[in-house]
């Protein structure tokens, strides 16, 4: 049997504002317990909500940068069930008439780009958070997280596999640190991800879903998926049916389990907030919003495949952080003749470095432009590629600039025809043996003859003479 | 119209007794019944209303205004821990 499966997607991702929702308490990530609370996140009778105007602005901003149409009038309801970290009783959050609705992400697949649709974007307040770990009969609650700003961004089931939701992610999860309108912290649980799974028979119509709640990484986000096509695939070839459930994944036991408690809470009795008047904006405030929108990562892409010649591979390495893509423009500028050089050393050479040192290009210890000094330098022959390696090495490790550290080495490429004729006919005199075989017609040695002279010379013989003198003296 | 007084209860979180459900449930019909003539109106082309008032939201800037105030707020509490309210277990 041909089993089809659906995926849609629903983030929760956290607004980075400095004050909450609705009330004027700090959103500091990792301060005392309960002390970001007031008496409007603490749920206290008789408080009243008041928007922060950001929150309104950021996700209008992420509205338009996925194509979305805005609401110029959205509301609130209240969404009503019962747990120690929501004190109010209810979430404020948008139900009827979100503040963004319709719009779509396009994920590069292995046949092209495909687009995903994007339902809504609506704005909520985040719970408290509660922790039971080391505890008997009790649970611990912090409501420091009670009414932080959050969007969520729910999909169209338009996925067709655990791939292509982690592809939608991953370029949600770009696009939203590119607009600045979030920290996207997955580790910090500010931006976390619902699965909605389901499978079918080719053609037929949708199977029952289960939701996979609450995950914060890529890569439980695809194990749980896999897993859970696995298990509904085999209760139904079984000839049983699955059952429309939330589940929660347990990353370390690499499974997923019911939860049941979910269940009846599912009766959300929404209504309209009696305190919160319709949010209105005008054309204009979202005009002035759109004006202000930066590059987003698929046009840089673009650009940098067209502008620099890059390969779509180079480009998506490039383009995976503003700071990058701004430094790699800063390489090129410093060093126009060739971009697509600038991108290899910038990508597999500096880029692996800092990763050893587990650094972000940010925190890169030599500049744009000394890097593309270093790159003149191969370019006018006065080192080889092999050795502009170490003389990098040399750069990141002291900071000085690469002229001062090729004369202190004594790097400079020999490039003088005289000295490498010299080298080359010490090498083939200790090998007699290796130019007989080379004469009847072992060509492959020439790489072998190559490669000892280069080792004569220490690397600083100029690697592209060296192939055309031992050319002509094996002749 | 039939309600399920217990299950409105459970998600109110109010506990009733047998006798006060039964006596709740025609209570409860007879004021959906109620609320039902609405239905009698024609609506058609009419938008919903989202608020009793025709205003528009007041926002706030980005500002923090709330100094920590944890002491005087767990007051009420009855139970807290190194600043955590302590509730009873709750199962995951």
């Amino acid at each position: 049997m041909s089993w089809e499966v659906v995926i849609g997607l629903e983030v929760h991702c956290q607004i980075n504002t400095k004050t909450k929702a609705f009330c004027g308490c700090s959103t500091e990530f990792g301060a005392e317990p309960n002390s970001q609370t007031c008496p409007v996140c603490l749920g206290m009778p008789g408080q009243l909500p008041v928007l922060n105007d950001v929150a309104a602005k950021k996700t209008i901003l992420t509205g338009l940068a996925i194509n979305a149409d805005i609401n110029l009038e959205s509301k609130f309801d209240r969404k009503n069930y019962f747990y120690p970290d929501l004190p109010k009783g209810y979430q404020i959050s948008q139900f009827a008439v979100p503040i963004v609705e319709g719009g779509y992400i396009d994920i590069p697949t292995k046949d092209g780009e495909k687009r995903l649709g994007v339902t809504r974007i609506h704005m909520e307040e985040d719970a408290g958070k509660s922790m039971h770990e080391g505890l008997d009969a009790v649970s611990h609650i912090d409501l420091n997280r009670s009414g932080i700003p959050l969007m969520e961004i729910v999909s169209e089931p338009d996925m067709r596999s655990a791939d292509e939701a982690i592809a939608y992610l991953k370029q949600l999860h770009q696009i939203i640190k590119f607009l600045g309108v979030s920290g996207a912290d997955m580790e910090k649980g500010q931006f976390r991800c619902d699965a909605n799974v389901s499978v079918r028979q080719k053609g037929a119509p949708l199977g029952t879903r289960t939701e996979m709640k609450n995950m914060n990484s890529f890569r439980f986000i695809k194990q749980a998926i896999e897993f859970e096509v696995l298990r509904q695939i085999e209760i139904i070839e079984d000839g049983g049916e699955v059952k429309q459930e939330s589940r929660l994944w347990d990353s370390v036991k690499n499974e997923s389990r019911s939860m049941r408690s979910k269940e009846e809470a599912h009766d959300y009795r929404y209504f309209p907030e009696p305190d919160l008047p319709p949010l209105r904006v005008t054309q204009e405030e979202v005009d002035a919003i759109k004006a202000g929108m930066p590059e987003l990562p698929n046009q840089l892409r673009k650009r940098f495949e067209t502008e620099f010649g890059l390969s779509a591979y180079d480009a998506d390495v490039l383009t995976q952080t503003q700071s990058l893509a701004q430094w790699y423009e800063a390489l090129v500028a410093s060093h126009p003749a060739n971009p697509k050089q600038c991108a290899n050393w910038l990508a597999n050479e500096l880029l692996g470095r800092l990763k050893e040192l587990n650094k972000d290009i940010s925190e890169s210890p030599i500049s744009a432009q000394a890097l593309a000094s270093l790159l003149d330098r191969i370019a006018d022959n006065t080192i080889s590629g092999k050795i502009a390696k170490d003389v990098l090495d040399a750069m990141m490790a002291s900071g000085k600039n690469v002229d001062a550290i090729i004369d202190e080495k004594g790097l400079k490429q020999v490039s003088d025809t005289g000295a490498i004729d010299a080298m080359i006919q010490e090498v083939l005199d200790a090998n007699q043996g290796q130019v007989e075989a080379y004469k009847g017609g072992q060509d492959r040695l020439f790489g072998f003859f190559v490669g000892q002279v280069m080792k004569a010379s220490k690397g600083k013989a100029n690697p592209a003479m060296v192939n055309q003198r031992l050319k002509e003296l094996l002749g | 119209m039939d309600i399920d007084v217990k299950k409105i209860a459970n998600l109110s979180r109010i506990r009733l007794t047998d006798v006060e459900a039964a006596d709740l449930a025609p209570q409860l019909s007879s004021i959906m019944g109620y609320i039902d003539k609405l239905s009698e109106v024609n609506t058609d082309g009419v938008p919903p209303t989202a608020h009793p008032h025709d205003v528009a939201m007041p926002q706030r800037a980005d500002v923090v205004t709330n100094p920590s105030r944890r002491d005087a707020l767990q007051q009420p509490a009855p139970r807290t821990e190194s600043g955590l309210y302590v509730v009873p277990k709750v199962l995951e």
